[in-house]
Formats: C-alpha cells, sequence, structure tokens
C-alpha cells in the first residue's frame, strides 16, 4: 500500500479532531461555522482515500455530495449567524442560550 | 510524489491548528483556505484532479467568499483600521504555507504520469458516469437540498422591516 | 346478498365514525343525513338481506361469516364472525327498522341543540354496537356488542351533562348494568373453561352434550348468563336504572326501551335457550323474575307523574312477559312480543318525546291535559301506541303478542297457573296505565297551551309506527282464528311442535280480553280528570301508603343506597389515606427529583450540546472497535 493511501485516513482523522475542538473550544459564530467546514473536509478526505484505495469512482461521488451538503449548510449557517447577530447584538454562542417562545 | 502528499498534509494539519487558534475571525479565515488548498492538493495526489479543481473552486473559492463577505458585513476586525488587519505578521504565515502548496502543486504538474504505483488515478469521465447513473437519485436529492438551502438562506437573511431591532 | 351481512353493522358504525371525526365541520343538515341514512342504508340492505334469507335459506337454517381473527393464543381463537339466523335476522330488521325511524324524527327533535353532531354519532354507535351483538356468532364479539351497548346508553342518558342529575342518572344505569355484565363476563368464561370454546352455537351443542339436565355446573353457567341479562333488560332485582334513565333525550330513550339495549337481555337467553334447557331451576328463576318484575313494575307505573316514567316503568313489566315467555321455554313467543314492543313502544315514546318538546320539555302529566284538539296527530297515534301496550283485543298487534305469552304461560310444558295469574293481574295494571297516561295527557281542561306542533320529519315515523302497532300483529294470528303461526314458524326451536287445544287458547284470550276492557273502564273511572274517586282513595291511610310505594317503586332505590352505596361510601372514606396514594405520589416525587438532577445538563449553550454528541460518538466508536 503506498504512503498516500495509508497516510490519508490518520490525516484526515487528525483533521476532524481539530475541527471537532475547534467546534467545542470556540466562542465565535463564524469560527465554529469554519471548524465544522474542517470537519465535513476531513469526511470528504477520507471518502476519497477510500476511493483510492479501491480503484472506484465512489469515494469521490461522495465527496461531491459533502461539497454540496456543505455549500447548502454555510448558506444557510451563515443567514442564521446574520440573524443572530441582528437579535443578541453578539456573536458568542454561549450567550445564545435562552430560548423564546 | 509521496513527498508532496506528505507536504500537504503537514500544510493543511497546520494551517488547521492555526485557523483554530486564532483569536481574529479574518486571520483564522484566512488559514481555512490555506487548509482546503492544501486538502485539494492531496486529492490530487490521491489521483483526483477533478475534484482537486472543485474543491479549490467551489470550497476555496464559492464558500470562503460567503465567509468572507459575512465578516465584512459583520465587521469582525479587531479593529476598523485596515493596516492592522493587514500587517505583514497577519499575513505572512498563510503566503509561506499557499506558496508551498504552490510549488508542490507545480511539481505535480510538472512530473506528469501516474500518480503513485498502488493510487490508480480515476478520471473525471468515471465519475461523472456513476454519478448521473448510480447516484442519479443522490444527485437529485443534492440539488432539492441546494434549493432548499437558497430559499432558506434568502428568507432567513431577509431583514424584518416592521419589527423594532434591538 | 347474503355475504354483505357485514355491511348492516358497518354502514351505522361508519356513520359513527364521520361524525365522530368531522362532525364539528359538517352542517346540521349534512349530519342529519349521514346520522339518519346509515341507519336507513343499513335497514334497506338488512330488508334486502332478509329478502335473501327467506327466498332461499342457507343450509342448516344459519348463514355464517367469519371476518377475520381477532386473537389466536393457544386454544383460544376468537373469531369475529357473524350468525345470522331467523332470531338475529328478526333483531336486525328491528333494530334498523325502529333505529331509522327514531333517527328520522331525531333529526327534527335535536334541531338546534348544540351538540347536534355528538348525538347523532352516539346514536349510531349505539345502532352499530347492537347489531353487532345481535349478529355475533361468538361470546367474545357478543360481549363487546353488550359492552358498547352499556357505554352508549351512559352517554346518550348523560347527553345533556350540564345538569348534574342527568350525569347521576347516567352512571347509575352504567354502574347497575355493570353489576350484570360482570355476571355475564363470568359466565362467559365459565363456558369457556368447561366447553373449550367461544363460540355461541358450539358452545350450546357441546354444553348438551357434556352436562346432565340439571347439571350443577350448568346452572351456574346459566344463573350466570341470566345475570347479565337481568341487568341489560331492567329486571328484578336490577330494575332500578331504567326509570332513571329517562333523563336522556327522548328519542333516546325511544331507542333503548324499543329497539336496542333493554332487549339485549330477551335476545340472550332467547341465544342461549339450549342452556336454560338443561337447567330447569334458572329456567324457573326467570318465569319467577319475570312475572314478579311484570307486577311490580305494573304497579309502580300507577302512580308515577312523569309521562316518560310511566312509559319506563311498562317497558320493564313488557320485559317481565317476555322473561315470563323465555322462562316457560316459549322464546319464539318472547321474540314475538319483542317484536311488537318495539314498535309501540317507541311510538308511545316518539309521542311523549311530541307532547313534552310542545311543554318546553315539562314532563309532568299533571301540568298536561286536554291537549287532545291541540295536538291531534300526536293523540291518535300516542292512543294507538297505549291501546297496543294495553293490548286492547283483537285490533291491536300488542295482543296477540301478549296473549300468545299469557297462553303459553299456563299451557307450556314449563308453565304454571300462578304465571298466567300474574299476567292477567299484570295486564289488568297494564291497561290502567296506558290509560292514565291518555287520559291525564289529553283530555280534560287545557292547562297549557302547547308550543309547537310535530313537523313532517316528527310525524311520519310516528305515523308509520302507528300503523305497524296495528298490524304487525298479524304475522300471527291464533289458531282459533283461523291463523297461521308464520312468526313463531320463522323463528322456530321456542315453541314445541304440537297442537294448541283451541278452544282453551279461545277462552284464555277471552279472559285476558275480558280483563283489558274492564281494565280501561276502570281507569277511566279513576283517572279520568275531575272524578274524586282516586282522591278519596289516596286521602285513605292504606291508600296513602301504596301511593308512596309505587311512587318509589317499592323502595328499591332507598334499599341500595342503603345497603351498597353508603357503606360504599363510608368504607371509601376510611380508605383514604391507605398506602396507594402515597404510592403514586412518590413515584411523582422521584420523577420531580431526576428531572432536577438532569437539569443541569440543560445549559442552552450550544458548545455542550457539540460536547456531548462528539462524547457520544467516542463511546459508540470505542464499543465498535474494542467489540
Amino acid at each position: 500500500m503506498s504512503g498516500q493511501i495509508a497516510l490519508g485516513l490518520p490525516v484526515a482523522a487528525v483533521l476532524f479532531a481539530i475541527g471537532l475542538a475547534g467546534v467545542l473550544v470556540r466562542r465565535n459564530v463564524v469560527v465554529v461555522l469554519m471548524s465544522i467546514e474542517v470537519m465535513l473536509n476531513a469526511g470528504g478526505l477520507a471518502f476519497v482515500t477510500a476511493g483510492a484505495r479501491w480503484g472506484l469512482p465512489d469515494g469521490q461521488v461522495a465527496m461531491l455530495f459533502v461539497l454540496a451538503v456543505a455549500a447548502a449548510e454555510v448558506s444557510v449557517g451563515l443567514a442564521l449567524v446574520l440573524r443572530v447577530r441582528d437579535a443578541f447584538d453578539t456573536l458568542d454562542t454561549d450567550e445564545v442560550s435562552r430560548m423564546r417562545g | 510524489m509521496i513527498a508532496a502528499f506528505y507536504a500537504a498534509a503537514a500544510v493543511a494539519v497546520l494551517s488547521t491548528l492555526l485557523m483554530v487558534t486564532r483569536p481574529s475571525v479574518v486571520h483564522a479565515l484566512l488559514y481555512l483556505i490555506v487548509s482546503l488548498l492544501g486538502t485539494a492538493v492531496m486529492f490530487l495526489a490521491l489521483g483526483a484532479p477533478f475534484l482537486a479543481a472543485l474543491e479549490v473552486i467551489i470550497y476555496a473559492g464559492a464558500v470562503m467568499v460567503l465567509f468572507v463577505f459575512v465578516v465584512m458585513m459583520l465587521n469582525l476586525g479587531p479593529s476598523s483600521s485596515h493596516a492592522d488587519w493587514l500587517s505583514p505578521r497577519a499575513w505572512a504565515g498563510p503566503a509561506l504555507l499557499a506558496a508551498v502548496l504552490g510549488i508542490e502543486l507545480l511539481w505535480i504538474l510538472a512530473s506528469a504520469g501516474p500518480p503513485s504505483e498502488g493510487v490508480r488515478a480515476i478520471a473525471p469521465a468515471r465519475v461523472a458516469e456513476s454519478l448521473f447513473g448510480t447516484y442519479l437519485i443522490a444527485v437529485e436529492l443534492g440539488s432539492m437540498l441546494l434549493a432548499a438551502g437558497i430559499l432558506g438562506a434568502y428568507h432567513l437573511g431577509r431583514r424584518e422591516t416592521g419589527r423594532a431591532r434591538r | 346478498m347474503l355475504p354483505l351481512t357485514w355491511a348492516i353493522p358497518a354502514l351505522p358504525l361508519a356513520g359513527f365514525a364521520v361524525l365522530g371525526l368531522a362532525g364539528r365541520r359538517l352542517t346540521p343538515r349534512a349530519v342529519a343525513w349521514v346520522g339518519a341514512g346509515s341507519v336507513a342504508a343499513a335497514f334497506a340492505l338488512a330488508a334486502a338481506v332478509a329478502a335473501a334469507f327467506l327466498a332461499a335459506p342457507p343450509a342448516g337454517g344459519a348463514f355464517s361469516q367469519t371476518l377475520w381473527t381477532w386473537w389466536t393464543v393457544g386454544g383460544l381463537a376468537a373469531h369475529v364472525s357473524l350468525r345470522l339466523d331467523p332470531l338475529s335476522l328478526v333483531f336486525v330488521l328491528v333494530v334498523t327498522f325502529v333505529g331509522s325511524l327514531v333517527l328520522l324524527y331525531s333529526t327534527e327533535y335535536m334541531e338546534g341543540d348544540p351538540d347536534y353532531s355528538r348525538f347523532f354519532a352516539w346514536m349510531d354507535l349505539f345502532a352499530g354496537s347492537m347489531l353487532v351483538l345481535v349478529l355475533a356468532a361468538d361470546f367474545l364479539l357478543l360481549y363487546l356488542g353488550w359492552e358498547a351497548v352499556g357505554l352508549c346508553s351512559y352517554l346518550l342518558i348523560g347527553f345533556w351533562y350540564r345538569d348534574c342529575a342527568n350525569g347521576r342518572a347516567a352512571m347509575k344505569a352504567f354502574v347497575v348494568t355493570r353489576v350484570g355484565d360482570v355476571a355475564l363476563l363470568v359466565g362467559i368464561l365459565l363456558l369457556f373453561t368447561q366447553l373449550g370454546t367461544l363460540g355461541i352455537q358450539s358452545a350450546m351443542s357441546r354444553a348438551v352434550d357434556a352436562w346432565p339436565t340439571g347439571a350443577a355446573v350448568a346452572s351456574v353457567a346459566a344463573a350466570l348468563v341470566l345475570g347479565g341479562a337481568v341487568g341489560k333488560s331492567a329486571q328484578l332485582p336490577l330494575q332500578v336504572w331504567l326509570p332513571d334513565a329517562m333523563a336522556g333525550p327522548t328519542p333516546v330513550s325511544a331507542l333503548i326501551h324499543a329497539a336496542t339495549m333493554v332487549t339485549a337481555g330477551v335476545y340472550l337467553i332467547a341465544r342461549t335457550g339450549a342452556l336454560f334447557a338443561i337447567a330447569p331451576g334458572v329456567r324457573l328463576a326467570v318465569a319467577v323474575i319475570g312475572a314478579l318484575t311484570l307486577l311490580i313494575a305494573g304497579f309502580s307505573a300507577l302512580a308515577q307523574s312523569d309521562i316518560k316514567k310511566v312509559a319506563a316503568y311498562s317497558t320493564v313489566s313488557q320485559l317481565g312477559y317476555m322473561f315470563v315467555a323465555l322462562g316457560v321455554g316459549a322464546a319464539s313467543a318472547a321474540v314475538f312480543h319483542m317484536f311488537t314492543h318495539a314498535f309501540f313502544k317507541a311510538l308511545i315514546f316518539l309521542g311523549a318525546g311530541a307532547v313534552i318538546k310542545a311543554m318546553d320539555e315539562d314532563r309532568d302529566m299533571f301540568h298536561m291535559g286536554g291537549l287532545k284538539d291541540r295536538m291531534p296527530l300526536t293523540f291518535w297515534t300516542f292512543t294507538i301506541g297505549c291501546a297496543s301496550l294495553a293490548a286492547l283485543p283483537l285490533v291491536t298487534a300488542g295482543f296477540y303478542s301478549k296473549d300468545l305469552i299469557l297462553f303459553e304461560s299456563f299451557a307450556s310444558p314449563y308453565g304454571d297457573v300462578w304465571l298466567w295469574l300474574a299476567g292477567l293481574v299484570g295486564s289488568v295494571l297494564t291497561a290502567l296505565y296506558a290509560s292514565r297516561m291518555v287520559l291525564l295527557t289529553f283530555f280534560g281542561p287545557l292547562k297549557r297551551e302547547p308550543s309547537g306542533l310535530p313537523g313532517p320529519r316528527m310525524a311520519v315515523p310516528m305515523v308509520t309506527l302507528a300503523v305497524l302497532a296495528v298490524v304487525a300483529g298479524f304475522v300471527q294470528v291464533p289458531g282459533y282464528l283461523g291463523g297461521k303461526p308464520l312468526f313463531t314458524g320463522l323463528v322456530g326451536a321456542g315453541l314445541p311442535a304440537r297442537s294448541s287445544p283451541l278452544v282453551g287458547a279461545a277462552l284464555a284470550s277471552a279472559i285476558a280480553g275480558v280483563l283489558v276492557l274492564a281494565g280501561i273502564a276502570s281507569a277511566y273511572w279513576l283517572y279520568e280528570p275531575g272524578r274524586p274517586a282516586l282522591d278519596r282513595l289516596v286521602a285513605t291511610p292504606w291508600g296513602a301508603a301504596l301511593h308512596r310505594a309505587f311512587l318509589a317503586g317499592f323502595g328499591f332505590d332507598a334499599a341500595y343506597e342503603a345497603v351498597f352505596v353508603r357503606p360504599y361510601r363510608r368504607l371509601a372514606e376510611l380508605d383514604r389515606g391507605d398506602f396507594v396514594d402515597p404510592a403514586y405520589r412518590a413515584a411523582g416525587r422521584l420523577a420531580a427529583w431526576c428531572g432536577g438532577a438532569l437539569d443541569g445538563l440543560e445549559t442552552g449553550r450550544v458548545r455542550n450540546y457539540a460536547f456531548g454528541i462528539g462524547i457520544g460518538v467516542v463511546v459508540v466508536l470505542a464499543v465498535v472497535m474494542l467489540r
């Protein structure tokens, strides 16, 4: 097994872990969203690596869907960020901890 | 070739770490872009050139532009002065890492041929066949998801004029 | 046509489903169409099925249809299966026909009620449940219909639930009939454990094979079934609920008394006749209960002032006749009386309803009077109904059916001259109170102007029933008048084939007829408004005591109150501080404590929730990998 395939999955795991840490540690909504992007990306990398290992196109197809999901998620997520900013005047996720009606 | 993958992986991990630890949103964003570019180079090394291109165009391009746009709208910089933002200390790191990636890219392109033994390059045509054959329904669902995303973003992003802002 | 039998109960139940789910969104017109139309459609279908049945009787004299198997556990298989034989056919026709007329009447009677659709939903459920009951081929399905009928009577007696008295009457009906229902359930379970089947027919044939006549287990089973029948049919000692059941709207009373509910007990005993045949002691008890009930209820009816209560006691009394017939082994005579009784009793209630509506829900007969010229249609139909109830000789349906019962009560091999005498006294009483109703309501000086006359939708059912209250008896003209026993020939098994002594039968009928005429004459002498005879009678100490006893229905209510209700209440008071409540309160406190303990997890912070998700993923991964 060649190097990039042997290394692809560990790299994906590391990136995913860093992204998760970002989600858990950072309080800025925008950075949280960016960390989620990293996690999605890491998942996609794992798919592509596995696809390369088996020589099948399915891994890349999965990454394409990850792209589509990420695009939709980011557009809605950022719109929400704007609304949160409007309503609470802050981007700190810990401040936004009350639900009303 | 394998060295290129190692280097790209190192750049991606490093820049992601930096992204998570930067206090400024703008700086984090710069490192995120580098991280995505690193992933794109890894794709190239894994024999997925089409995906590498898409990663750059859609992820590092379109999606990140959205982020930049929002950051600008929210005016999230440490201060309003542009000088602070774009001080050499801020852009030197991302630029250096991006340069590393650029060199790798050129190197891979120059040493044309199969990416590496054991890795079978998968031509975009095969991906397309699979995408519009086996996964056709998933593609349709994906398009619906995007449409829903557009509508949702439009609805949420609209400022309600009748409502008093706090 | 026969395979469509399942649709006969299904139609009213579908009407119930439509009204129950969407009744509030329908216009009153649509509600009336669905409510009355579904039962009317069931009648049309039942008539077609009956025509097919009579034209070509199926093998064995009965048509069976298994719809599906409810459940199977071990050797116990509960089938949802129907059985159509002449007995159930008669009941199905009566229930659907009288039911659709009563519902047609209700469309006008209940007009303007805020709960119009609720009323029709429950009436449809009522009719549908009764059809399930009489068509069931299986004790379990019969019990389902049995309980559903009880539930509907509860819901409809308490229909105007804003008045607490109505709610109490509904609860009384429910609880009192429940006593009988439990007996029936135990009886069904006893039959199942002893005979190993829930099918009614198979249980009957196995019982006859397995048990000799007079076997103790057969007597116990028959007594338990009798308990159920006594509860539903309001016989001694469980008759107390029926007079109170008058709290419901008048069409409900018409349906309960004529077609559904109270006839269920008669049906049950007729259906399980084989069981009673091998338990002679219990069969005799049926006749004695019937005779006592018809006397007690007849006397009670004499003193009531509420027009509906008179009618209610008259129902109890007529059901007593049916029980006498069942007790002497003449089930077909009982069913024949049920058949004619359904018409004239529904007619009496519908007529009473028209009067009550005109009196703005005042039911006291002493507030009425002189309505003869103001409400001529109601007067004539009501009078025909009362004449049929009183068994006016030769011209009314009630005469032929009651005559058959009286004849059987001494001529049957199990008959007894005492039963016959009780029946004769009862028929004098019936003539007295039936005439009293007519005299007090329609004769004498006008005391109150009626506030409205029945419209066409109330008049048509009344006229139809009035015609039937006269002609329904002609399907069974006694032999001494040259008739043929068409009805009992159809319903069959109850009457052993034998030639009845024509002269004796004619003599017995003549005696009964003369007594009825005497009863009507003395009613005129006693009750015609303005005559002092009754007042003088009541003024004597004995008369006053009797009047009080009659009015209170011989004090059964007071006795039950003292013996059962009050000690039970006292016991409940004493038991207030037992362990049950603290146990449930402890469960509540435990839940509250757990909630408080877990409250800290609900921070509202996205990061904490994401952390929880991450921990979960790690745990799942660890489990998968370390497995």
